[in-house]
């Protein structure tokens, strides 16, 4: 079956949702709370600058070694676990991923999947596929049990749920858990959570996860989490199916320490998480549990193509700490949801596009003032900013140049017109007779400069040239 | 073509494959070694570092003599009102507590594989004794190596999960655990790096202990046994 996932959102009306949520005040409110609290959570975790530095040139390194040598990688994973018993797939596409932990749930008759948290099953909508066939996926991360229930998307990779008050999740309990009393009391509503979803464990076939990083040589998947969720859902039912990125191995298990140092601190502003949970393999002869089977999903989904570039390789280096969004500005107003992607922020805007094409998402790298802040604190040294500008470069190429790694979706924003006002503007700069002229020209007509100008008058006041020139203020000065 | 060809040969395609970086074991041990070496410790110097660490995430850990910790762990789970409890009748530890516990505390022993009993261990089993492999003094972590007789749910079903450290097993970072312990040469299926009862601040970003795991945790650090035989 090659049904297309569901884009709940279609990212291409980026601006109009970003427009609604710079409308809601309950909304920028919620975020602009929890941005300014995980920046104090992340900058208390890192008070010695120099080892702050040092860790990061550790994390660039492990990902980058990891990088350069990915597709022999990939193979000893493969080779080490299926040593190990348990059993890899490859999905090139959402749809092969979908269709593989379907096969798989459908083999064993399995109508129940309890989920521990993944955005690669975010990014293949695996649980929209699975329930149009009849199997129930039930999220039991906290967050994305709520916004589960709440029918939405994670607004964040790593607190999904982050766009809800305590209000919301009150009369949503309230709502959708029967005998629940509306309350406000956090402790309460996580034990109604917690009650709620303990049954989920002990009755569901398969349990589904994803993958923070992957060591090659010991082939042990590592799954950081604060919950017990994770390790509920890769432990109780008798089958667990890992779906990760294929960008996520590293070359060995000893590399993933100064890795998981900084996811923790730069996620959540946790020195460690409640759980590393390494896994290693399915149940061993003599274990009286565990998962009798292990399957892990490698996910490619446009991956490749940030490969294939140089430049746009590093993408590829991030281990999905939100870091970057939490320091966003344009994130940290408008929210997770009007990316309207399953990674928002600046990650999702050099991310997405290779995920979904240019097409779509084109405008995601426009949502910055290119300040900087994330390349600031990523953790591996990716070099945010200037992917962004790499992006909006190839989104406005022509569609039909001829470059050694097109990108799907190359001049999704060419626009003829531009590209002509741009060719007059350089040829008059690059002749002094013909810039007089027009300088000459834009003074005198200056009232002619119309008050709609396109897309620069939406939030700006309209352009107007200046009565007289530089040019000639300074010769009145005597200074030219 | 197989989805896996497709893949590897893009990725292949990509251009010559570089050869791993050479020193980078070495960059990353020089950096922890230095880190340790601005605040070397001895076993007792890290017991009370592991403890303090447990106890800044709301763990209630306490540093005991091997002869004391069974009847203090006994009269502390008839407070809590425990009356199941999972612990093994094979290790010196698990004996040991099961001789100390009194009448109303019943103790079990995992015994059948787990999809015999899931309901009955969700249900009526109140804590979880195991005895961790080391610890990690930084951050107040247990390094939980499951077996047969303490297999990996003992650790993470019940609410109260009980573990039993010995001082002399104490690494001083995770750094030094992987390499001391030589994860590299083998690793069991599950290995759990456990810091702390289960918590979560996915409600508005306030923390509330007990989420899907343990809700409560106690760790108790032994701190004059020598390496056991």
């Amino acid at each position: 079956m090659t049904t297309s996932p569901l884009q709940f959102v279609p990212p291409q009306d980026f601006h109009a949702r970003s427009r609604a949520a710079l409308d809601d005040p309950q909304l920028r409110q919620s975020f602009r709370g929890a941005m300014t609290f995980l920046q104090d959570k992340r900058r208390s975790q890192f008070g010695d600058e120099d080892e702050l530095q040092r860790l990061r040139d550790l994390g660039e390194a492990v990902r980058k070694n990891a990088l350069a040598q990915l597709p022999a990688l990939l193979e000893r994973l493969e080779a080490t676990l299926t040593a190990a018993g348990a059993k890899v797939h490859w999905a090139a596409t959402p749809e092969e991923a979908n269709a593989i932990i379907h096969g798989i749930a459908t083999d064993r008759g399995a109508r129940r999947i309890v989920k521990g948290k993944s955005m690669a099953s975010e990014e293949i909508e695996l649980n929209h596929y699975l329930e149009q066939r009849g199997v129930a996926c039930l999220e039991s991360d906290m967050g994305e049990y709520i916004v589960q229930l709440a029918g939405e998307k994670p607004s964040h990779i790593v607190m999904p749920a982050i766009h809800k008050t305590r209000a919301d999740i009150g009369a949503l309990f309230t709502e959708h858990i029967p005998g629940t009393e509306y309350t406000e009391d956090v402790d309460q509503l996580i034990q109604t959570g917690r009650r709620t979803l303990r049954n989920a464990f002990v009755e569901a076939d398969i349990g589904l996860s994803g993958v923070n990083f992957a060591a090659a040589d010991t082939g042990t998947l590592w799954l950081v989490e604060n919950e017990g969720n994770g390790r509920l859902s890769t432990t109780v039912p008798d089958v667990h199916i890992a779906i990760m990125g294929i960008e996520k191995v590293v070359e060995k298990l000893e590399h993933i320490v100064p890795l998981a140092t900084l996811l923790t601190r730069s996620a959540t502003g946790q020195a460690i998480t409640t759980y590393f949970n390494l896994i290693s393999g399915p149940r061993r002869a003599g274990e009286l549990d565990g998962p009798r089977e292990l399957h892990l999903v490698l996910l490619d989904n446009g991956r490749t193509q940030a490969y294939t570039d140089e430049e746009l390789r590093s993408t590829l280096q991030c281990i999905r700490c939100g870091a970057c969004m939490n320091h966003c500005p344009v994130y940290g107003r408008i929210g997770g949801h009007a990316y309207g992607t399953t990674y928002p922020g600046p990650i999702g805007a050099i991310l997405s596009p290779h995920l979904l094409g240019l097409e779509s998402t084109a405008d995601l790298a426009t949502a910055s003032s290119l300040c900087g802040a994330c390349g600031d604190v990523c953790p591996v040294r990716i070099p945010i900013p200037q992917l962004l500008v790499r992006l909006r470069t190839e989104a406005n190429r022509n569609p039909d140049a001829e470059v050694a790694h097109p990108l799907r979706g190359q001049g999704a924003k060419y626009s003829r017109g531009e590209r002509l006002v741009w060719r007059f503007w350089s040829g008059a700069f690059a002749r002094p007779g013909v810039y007089r002229l027009f300088r000459w020209a834009a003074t005198r007509l200056r009232v002619l400069a119309p008050n709609e100008q396109l897309g620069w008058t939406k939030y700006r006041t309209p352009l107007k040239p200046a009565p007289r020139s530089l040019a000639d203020l300074l010769r009145d000065k005597g200074q030219l | 073509m197989s989805a896996r060809d497709r893949i590897l040969g893009r990725l292949r395609a990509a251009g010559p494959q570089a050869a791993g970086m050479t020193d980078l074991e070495r960059r990353i041990d020089a950096h922890f070694d230095a880190r340790r070496a601005e605040a070397p410790a001895a076993a007792d110097v890290l017991a009370r570092r592991m403890q303090a660490a447990l106890q800044a995430v709301r763990a209630q850990a306490w540093c005991a003599r091997a002869g004391e910790w069974p009847a203090q762990l006994a009269r502390r789970l008839s407070e809590a009102g425990v009356s199941r409890i999972l612990v093994d009748a094979v290790s010196a530890e698990g004996r040991a507590l099961r001789a100390a516990l009194p009448a109303g505390v019943e103790a079990l022993a995992f015994e059948r594989p787990l999809e015999e009993w899931k309901a009955e261990l969700f249900g009526t089993v109140d804590a979880g004794f195991t005895v961790a492999r080391s610890g990690i003094a930084a951050t107040g972590t247990l390094v939980l190596a499951p077996d047969a007789a303490t297999p990996r749910t003992v650790s993470l079903v019940p609410p109260l999960h009980i573990a039993l450290v010995y001082a002399h097993t104490l690494h001083a970072d995770l750094h030094q655990a992987l390499h001391a312990e030589r994860w590299q040469d083998g690793m069991p299926a599950n290995l759990v790096l456990a810091t702390g009862p289960s918590k979560t601040s996915d409600i508005q970003q306030t923390l509330a202990f007990g989420a899907h795991g343990p809700r409560w945790t106690w760790v108790v650090i032994v701190t004059d046994a020598k390496e056991p035989v």
